[in-house]
């Protein structure tokens, strides 16, 4: 096989496209203050939406766990009508602009939302302005990366292990603890690690379903934006741990993300 | 209601009439080109009538708006966005984009604003006063003390010796009065001018002046501007007689 030379129309946008992502994170790189890095990542304010980013975003890959999972074991083995409408609608927030899931956050679980008024008036139960509300905003806007990674890995495991189990006498919910869930193994953590890291950068669905306020609702993103304005160095700071965060789930997920495991 | 109808109209025809006649706002030399004017959050519904009245008193010119929290501005105009007008909901934020050098001429007063406790239409939880925001059951929410209206707020809750916390720290007075009129928030405390522009969405409830903190609007043209004579152009509009009147008829306080 003759290697070919790599065209130099292709190498030129592909340089420059890379460069579009890295000089940004350069840029937060050289410019953060490393000599206060440490006193701006122990200030009270940052462990506190640190904790609570930690809490939050853990608490909505729990939640997204527990419903995403059913949901993407229907989409890979039930057939039933309208499943690619609602498997559109389910991940919908993937694309959806995060301030319009607020609002329709809001309109369904606000205080005088659709089911949001009868939780109230029932229960008294209300997530806007809570750490609830921010676990829903961001299980919400993460969720679907945990739906449509987990069902990829249920179309792709060989179903032959699933039956052979069935034969031997197995019942369903033995075979789908015993033998389906150690099969998708990978693509569950990929899905639940991918499915955190989103929830730990979610600000748009928050900042408007549950509003800001340190302790409660300010989480790592909404303090980046609000120290912007008052502590551009710790903004930063914050802004650069998130960023390794992201880059460490990122590398590490290479393979699964890019589905050539 | 009637009478805002009937006043929008009657300046319409004015401005209408004044540009047929040739007489508009117009600034001495003619100028051209787009001007950015970089504006608080509480300014958006009178700037942009502001801008519709400028630019058909100067043909030829494009008024662009960027409305945001005063610091946010602050940030943007700081990291290089192309403002040629900066017009701040405090003098703190001015004082600052001065003191790092972004800004060209002296700072001018062009407005002045009260806060104003804002509720659902109607104040179905008889709020009546700054101390019935701390009554059990109220959501109160507020902008972030870095937000002018914010740092206003907590001076006005000073003064009436009234402590309470609140739900939410919100980026603008815009988002303050979007939760109340969504009705997911009971109180809030914004300008006076939010919630005229609200119309009969939200129902305002005034706080006396002794706790009351008056916002002095102050607008510069920005160094970094690539179109002076417009920025120029502009500034004066908004200090000039008409734009006073314009300013007034969305509830502002008159400069001085």
């Amino acid at each position: 096989m003759r290697r070919e030379g790599v065209p130099i129309i292709v190498v030129l946008p592909a340089a420059i496209g890379a460069a579009f992502f890295i000089v940004p994170l350069v840029g937060l790189i050289v410019r953060s203050p490393w000599g206060d890095a440490l006193s701006a990542l122990s200030a009270p304010e940052t462990l506190e939406a640190l904790k609570l980013s930690l809490i939050a975003s853990l608490s909505a890959t729990a939640v997204a766990l527990v419903l995403g999972v059913p949901l993407a074991w229907v989409y890979a083995r039930v057939a039933f009508p309208g499943r690619d409408l609602l498997r559109a609608l389910t991940t919908l927030p993937m694309v959806l602009p995060p301030v319009v899931g607020g609002i329709a956050l809001f309109l369904a679980f606000g205080r005088s939302g659709l089911l949001g008024a009868w939780l109230d008036n029932t229960f008294g139960i209300t997530f806007p302005f809570t750490t609830a509300g921010v676990v829903m905003a961001e299980a919400f806007v993460a969720m679907p990366f945990l739906i449509l990674t987990v069902e990829a890995g249920l179309r792709s495991m060989d179903r032959r292990y699933e039956e052979a189990a069935r034969a031997l006498g197995a019942n369903r919910w033995r075979v789908f603890m015993r033998v389906t869930l150690p099969l998708i193994g990978p693509s569950l953590f990929a899905g639940a690690v991918l499915c955190w890291a989103r929830a730990l950068g979610e600000f748009g669905a928050t900042i408007t379903f549950a509003g800001n306020f340190p302790g409660v609702t300010q989480t790592m993103p909404l303090a980046v934006y609000l120290l912007l304005e008052t502590n551009q160095e710790a903004s930063f700071i914050l802004s650069l741990v998130l960023l390794l965060v992201s880059l460490v789930v990122l590398v590490g997920l290479k393979d699964r993300w890019l589905g050539n495991a | 209601m009637r009478n805002r109808v009937v006043f929008a109209f009657a300046a319409f025809l004015l401005t209408a009439c004044g540009s047929s006649a040739g007489n508009a706002p117009a600034s001495a030399t003619p100028v051209s080109g787009t001007v950015s004017v970089f504006a608080a959050a509480s300014l958006t519904a009178t700037f942009n009538a502001l801008g519709t009245d400028f630019q058909r008193g100067n043909s030829g010119v494009t008024t662009k708006f960027n409305f945001a929290g005063t610091p946010t501005l602050v940030t943007q105009i700081e990291q290089g966005a192309p403002a040629d007008v900066f017009a701040s909901a405090d003098t703190a934020n001015m004082d600052k984009l001065k003191g790092d050098g972004f800004t060209a001429g002296t700072p001018q007063v062009f407005a002045r604003n009260k806060l104003e406790i804002v509720v659902a239409p109607g104040n179905p939880k008889g709020i009546t006063r700054l101390a019935d925001l701390a009554k059990p059951g109220v959501i109160y929410i507020t902008e972030a003390p870095t937000v002018p209206a914010g740092k206003y707020a907590l001076q006005a809750l000073k003064m009436a010796g009234v402590t309470v916390t609140p739900k939410s720290l919100e980026t603008d007075v815009k988002s303050v009065v979007g939760k109340i009129e969504l009705g997911e928030a009971d109180a809030g405390i914004v300008y006076t001018t939010d919630i005229r522009a609200a119309g009969s969405k939200v129902t305002g409830v005034s706080i006396p002046d002794a706790d009351n903190v008056i916002a002095t609007y102050p607008i510069v043209a920005v160094k970094a501007t690539t179109n002076s004579p417009a920025a120029n152009a502009f500034i004066a509009y908004v200090l000039s007689a008409a734009g006073q009147a314009k300013l007034q008829s969305f509830g502002f306080l008159s400069a001085s």
